[in-house]
């Protein structure tokens, strides 16, 4: 089995980011960058699908800017075989990403596709789920555990009113909840051996697809301001203000 | 145009999350539908048709909807969507499956979790754990999305007097077979409904001190929640996590008990009400945000809190 890891670079999810003052965006001009955490849960489970003897290869690909390699270059020192990089500056949007994955995997012959459930920037949810319909085939989403077996795989999923547990056949399209595991660290030596690891670059028209955006960023503001309030120092105070300042119990 | 609503339900009970897309979908203009894909699903099929602002119920009664499934749900939305301008969905874990899924094979762009409709093709939504909102524009010529629904009012259960239309069963893949489910049992209202949620984070130290919390919620009629960090150390089962990632709440009082307050929990919960704070902490984040924080050990101040409850 090969499997395909999309991954994507996003602000690090502990910066507090700014919206730009002319409302186009926010700030990215020298702010840190990092793997959206959940496409590092999504290589860690390649791994150790690989690693328990199921897969041959883990294919890591990132669709953007130049800079992008440098996030598939982490994948490659977490322990992932070779990258993709389909380069664009492009603005992409979750349809377009889903083509141009389809797109390498169908190149590949991959076998299963793990992607993160959510970019931590933009909040989608959307990439893996179109990919399945796209690629007719199953869907795995938000994802605590995947077990390979004769019949494809067994998944449990993390849904809104608590676990449930799908028989999916395979080849078969994942996204990583937060439980599935916990991502591993490269270590030196790994981060090293990453360097000499290939990457193979091409464009989204080398792969026969078109960037066409269809949805227009009208503009990006600061939500509005929560301000903190009082302080209470007792149960007695706390209980009257609800009662009788806030009126809401 | 119109607007088509695909009802979330467990086959019995339509989900108030449906109840706040309507009122999404009448925002608007035009006649709103409701779709009922289920298995054995009469009662809910007549309680969407009594929703106000719904003018047309369509039902499919089949086994292979019983489970919700992506596929078989998403094959079927596919064969209805035809003239509707947009086709909306709860942004629940049913809905942020499922839009995606038949956006894609309807080659649209679904746009997720929309706080705000400025008119019928620009839509507000939150970006970066919600510390921006990004207002979009869509040229496609159906409209997909998920609806954020503590944005917008629960409709009227009861006014409404809609049709309900018998529609058929739209193919089912045998790629996916359904094993189990595991649900958390509880007679407390539902999280993101509820008006006031009790929420504990790392800070509780262990499962069993969530009983503290418990009591808590039941003596307010509220429903208990918890920070991610207390899902993953295994407190509480993982349909308990408020935030960017879990579940968004906006109730008439959040009460974050040991927890910092991260961008990602703020995320899920800043739109409430009123923000109570217990934290020991007193450089604690999530005191910045709340309406009325406690600086004090959350063993003494919480049983403190029950007694005075029950005075
Ligand atoms: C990709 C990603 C997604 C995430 N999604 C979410 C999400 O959806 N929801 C979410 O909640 N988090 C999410 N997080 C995690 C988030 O960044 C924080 O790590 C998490 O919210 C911290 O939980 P906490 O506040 O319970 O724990 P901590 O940050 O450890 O805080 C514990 C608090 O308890 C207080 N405390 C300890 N003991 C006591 C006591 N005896 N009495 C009173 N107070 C006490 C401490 O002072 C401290 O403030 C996400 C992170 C990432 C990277
Ligand atoms: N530019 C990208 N390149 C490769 N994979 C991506 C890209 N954007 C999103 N993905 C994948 O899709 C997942 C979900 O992203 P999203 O749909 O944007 O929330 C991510 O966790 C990645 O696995």
């Amino acid at each position: 089995m090969k499997i395909l890891v999309p991954v994507k670079r996003v602000i690090d999810a502990n910066i507090r980011v700014r919206v730009k003052a002319d409302n186009t965006g926010v700030e990215t001009a020298n702010v840190k960058m990092a793997m959206n955490p959940f496409c590092e849960i999504a290589v860690e489970e390649a791994l150790r699908l690989k690693e328990a003897g199921h897969a041959e290869e883990v294919i890591i690909v990132s669709a953007g800017p130049e800079k992008a390699a440098e996030t598939i270059r982490t994948g490659l020192a977490m322990g992932a075989d070779r990258g993709v990089h389909v380069q664009t500056d492009d603005r992409l949007e979750p349809l377009t990403i889903a083509k141009i994955i389809k797109a390498v995997s169908d190149k590949e012959g991959c076998d299963l596709v793990v992607l993160g459930k959510q970019s931590i920037d933009d909040d989608n949810n959307q990439t893996g789920q179109m990919l399945a319909a796209l690629m007719e085939r199953p869907l795995g989403s938000y994802i605590s555990k995947i077990e390979k077996n004769d019949n494809g795989f067994a998944i449990t999923r993390e849904i809104d009113a608590g676990l449930e547990d799908l028989q999916i056949s395979s080849p078969a399209v994942v996204t990583a909840d937060l439980r599935l595991n916990e991502p591993r660290y490269a270590s030196l030596p790994n981060i090293m051996k990453a360097k000499k690891k290939p990457i193979d670059a091409m464009s989204p028209a080398d792969l026969g697809v078109e960037v066409s955006n269809r949805l227009t960023v009208v503009k990006v503001d600061e939500p509005p301001a929560r301000e903190a309030g009082v302080m209470v120092s007792g149960a007695e105070e706390l209980v009257d203000k609800l009662k009788n300042d806030a009126k809401v119990i | 145009m119109s607007v088509l609503v695909i009802a979330e339900h467990d086959n019995s009970q339509v989900s108030p999350g449906t109840l706040n897309t309507v009122t999404a979908a009448s925002k608007i203009g035009g006649d709103v539908h409701i779709l009922v894909a289920g298995s054995a699903c009469a009662d809910v099929a007549s309680q969407c048709a009594k929703i106000a602002g719904v003018s047309k119920v369509l039902c499919a009664d089949d086994d292979s909807y019983k489970n919700e499934i992506t596929e078989n749900v998403a094959a079927l939305v596919k064969t209805q969507v035809g003239d509707y301008g947009h086709v909306m969905a709860p942004a629940s874990t049913f809905g942020k499956a499922l839009i995606p899924y038949v956006a894609a094979q309807c080659d649209v762009q679904a746009i997720s979790d929309i706080s705000d409709i400025v008119s019928d093709d620009t839509f507000v939504r939150p970006i970066y754990a919600g510390n921006a909102l990004e207002t979009v524009q869509s040229a496609d010529a159906v409209k997909m999305m998920t609806v954020r629904t503590t944005a917008f009012e629960l409709a009227d259960a009861e006014s409404g007097s809609a049709e309900v239309t018998n529609i058929d069963q739209a193919g089912a893949t045998d790629w996916v077979q359904f094993v189990a489910q595991n649900l958390s049992q509880s007679e407390r209202p539902e999280l993101t409904s509820a008006r006031i949620v009790v929420s504990g984070g790392r800070g509780m130290q262990n499962g069993e001190n969530f009983a503290m919390l418990e009591k808590l919620a039941d003596n307010l009629g509220g429903a208990v929640g918890a920070s991610r960090a207390a899902v993953d150390a295994g407190f509480v089962p993982n349909d308990y996590q408020v935030g960017q990632t879990g579940k968004v709440v906006a109730p008439d009082v959040y009460l974050a008990i040991g927890i910092s307050g991260a961008i990602q929990h703020l995320a899920g919960m800043k739109d409430s009400k009123v923000i109570v704070a217990i934290n020991n902490d007193e450089e604690a984040p999530i005191f910045q945000v709340s309406d009325y924080g406690w600086n004090e050990d959350l063993f003494t101040a919480v049983p403190a809190l029950q007694a005075e409850l029950e005075k």
